[in-house]
């Protein structure tokens, strides 16, 4: 039991820890997408969009590369005196962000574009820099796609189990998720723990699902 | 009334999807600038750009302030011009009560210590607002709407008010309410306004000065009445040319229920229903209702026999059998400018000319307000 708590525990810190990450990168990413006139934006919309389609082991793979010691994740934990950050709690989160960060990006880039000019506009000529319109006008209005962006992306991170293998491995209390101990204690047989996360899982899913539905519909906008 | 501080002068060029921008105008930096013109023509392009939402090749002087000038390499973004737009649907923010839209504006002017000449309580009483407070933006009429957002856009205290066509999404009802706090919004808050529309009665209500734009181009600007009487603008020729003249009640003639009104070369008579001595008037004289002849008629019911000269005979463009005349008022020939369409026959029998003096019957006289 101490050990299923430890995987909740660590699988709700680390969901929790990329989704606001995940935030705060798609958010100006988002706004690009929705506000630039370059021509190469839809590659970038393609890339983000990337880890939608691609098999989890080929994300994982890559990422492994990515992190281990040859990698500019290796580099990034010689900083901290580490040698490698596969395996390691830190790069799952980077892991999970790459991997959901279509979930995030897409509410919020359709969240932005519902808003269309006309707010921005109004808001210019009424003396607001732009940096002042963004906060003022375009946050509160596109609020709808922050919740459902964030949702989204929670699940996600939760639910994820290719990529979190690849690059996590299964250590406890510093990278094994729920879904990773689920398939564990299946393949050793433990039913009742597998029965226990699973139900749980379930539970917790249909509840977020339906309380952000609920919000969403008091605000009006769902954004997607 | 010269130089470049009370002048508002522009030019702009570029290519849009519809059509090529060239629009160069120096109109006075007060009063109402009517911009006129069919749909699509470019009216809206050339409000925003003077709001700078837009950004097109050229310049922009407000009151010998630099807006705008490649050379210079100086463009102010929306939010450095102190500009008040009214966008032709009303956009009010969702997510802001009504108070809250109203002091957006407000509260930003007042964080960049710009002095507040225009307060919330003069606006909210002009605009016959005080109900609308404390409701949300949701539950408004879109007339209601429209009125919160001109409001919010004078009380960001601007140096310019762009309205562009604010009337034009509303009902007849919505319409005239708004149009009465129109005609008095550049006096009453000392503001210059620019007002895109392309319904001339409207022009002739509000527009002290008229901008004409065809196809993507400034044709002409000047006062209303000189842009009525050009022969070389199309209003000149269009079925229903008309000049708009000033006025003041001068004599009620009580038992006639009329009104003598003073115009500048001479007097006339109106109908006299709702008026009192001293009322300033603007008045609309179709060139349909006007007709001349060489003598003082001795007995007609028309009340108007006018003096004046003739400044110009043109063809009508319209109607080959038509002329179009326009007479100055007055024995000098110095009053206002009179348009008056009558057939070419007529005019030759008459023997009109230019320098002629003739004496102009007027049928009908519309009080525009």
């Amino acid at each position: 039991m101490e050990d299923i708590l430890t995987t909740i525990r660590l699988t709700l810190m680390l969901a929790l820890v990329s989704t606001l990450i995940l935030l705060v990168v798609s958010t100006p990413i988002a706004w690009w997408l929705v506000h630039s006139r370059a021509r190469w934006k839809e590659v970038v919309a393609a890339i983000v969009a990337l880890p939608l389609v691609l098999p989890p082991t080929v994300l994982g793979f890559y990422l492994l590369i990515a992190l281990g010691p040859q990698g500019p994740g290796g580099w990034l934990a010689g900083l901290v005196g580490g040698r490698s950050m596969a395996f390691t709690f830190e790069g799952l989160v980077m892991g999970s962000v790459i991997y959901s960060l279509p979930f995030v990006v897409q509410p919020l880039r359709n969240a932005f574009a519902a808003i269309g000019p006309r707010p921005l506009e109004v808001a210019a000529t009424l003396g607001a820099s732009p940096r002042d319109a963004f906060l003022s006008v375009a946050l509160p209005l596109a609020w709808p796609g922050f919740i459902t962006g964030a949702v989204l992306g929670f699940a996600h991170t939760l639910g994820e189990f290719g990529v979190v293998l690849m690059i996590g491995g299964n250590i406890p209390g510093e990278t094994r998720v729920i879904s990773v101990a689920i398939y564990d204690y299946v393949e050793n047989l433990q039913w009742r723990e597998a029965h226990i996360l699973t139900a749980g899982m379930l539970l917790f899913s249909f509840l977020v699902i339906f309380t952000t539905m609920k919000l969403t519909q008091k605000t009006g906008r769902a954004g997607w | 009334m010269s130089g470049a501080r009370e002048k508002i002068e522009g030019s702009f060029r570029g290519q849009s999807d519809d059509f090529h921008l060239e629009a160069s105008f120096s109109v006075p930096a007060s009063g109402v600038t009517g911009v006129y013109g069919p749909s699509g023509c470019g009216k809206t392009t050339l409000l925003r750009c003077l709001a700078g939402l837009v950004k097109y090749q050229g310049a922009l002087n407000f009151k010998g302030e630099t807006w705008q000038d490649e050379t210079q390499r100086i463009f102010k973004k929306p939010h450095e011009r102190r500009v008040g737009y009214v966008f032709q649907e009303p956009s009010l923010f969702p997510h802001l009560s009504v108070q809250q839209n109203l002091s957006f504006g407000l509260e930003r002017a007042q964080r960049d210590t710009v002095e507040v000449r225009i307060n919330q309580d003069e606006v909210v009483q002009f605009l016959r607002a005080e109900s609308l407070l404390q409701r949300a933006p949701q539950d408004l009429s879109g007339g209601e709407r429209q009125r919160i957002a001109i409001g919010r856009a004078l009380l960001s205290q601007p140096q310019l008010l762009l309205l562009d066509e604010p009337l034009s999404a509303l009902d007849d009802y919505a319409r005239k309410e708004i149009m009465m706090c129109l005609e008095d919004i550049s006096s009453r808050f000392a503001i210059p306004v620019f007002y895109v529309s392309h319904d001339m009665r409207e022009m002739e209500r509000l527009a002290d000065t008229l901008l004409l734009m065809e196809a993507g181009k400034v044709i002409g600007f000047g006062p209303l009445a000189e842009v009525q009487a050009d022969p070389s603008l199309p209003l000149y020729h269009a079925s229903e040319s008309a000049v708009t003249i000033l006025g003041r009640v001068q004599n009620l003639d009580e038992p006639y229920h009329l009104a003598e009104v003073a115009i500048p070369g001479g007097t006339i008579t109106i109908s006299g229903q709702n008026l009192s001595t001293g009322d300033n008037l603007r008045l609309s004289i179709k060139a349909s209702d006007v007709s001349f002849v060489s003598d003082p008629a001795p007995a007609t019911s028309i009340l108007n026999c006018l003096p004046g000269r003739i400044v110009s005979v043109a063809p009508c463009q319209r109607d080959a059998g038509h002329v179009i005349v326009q007479v100055a008022l007055g024995q000098a020939g110095d009053g206002a400018r009179l348009l008056g369409c009558i057939t070419r026959k007529s005019c030759d029998r008459l023997e009109l000319q230019a320098g002629k003096p003739i004496y102009a019957q007027i049928k009908s006289i519309a009080v525009m307000r």
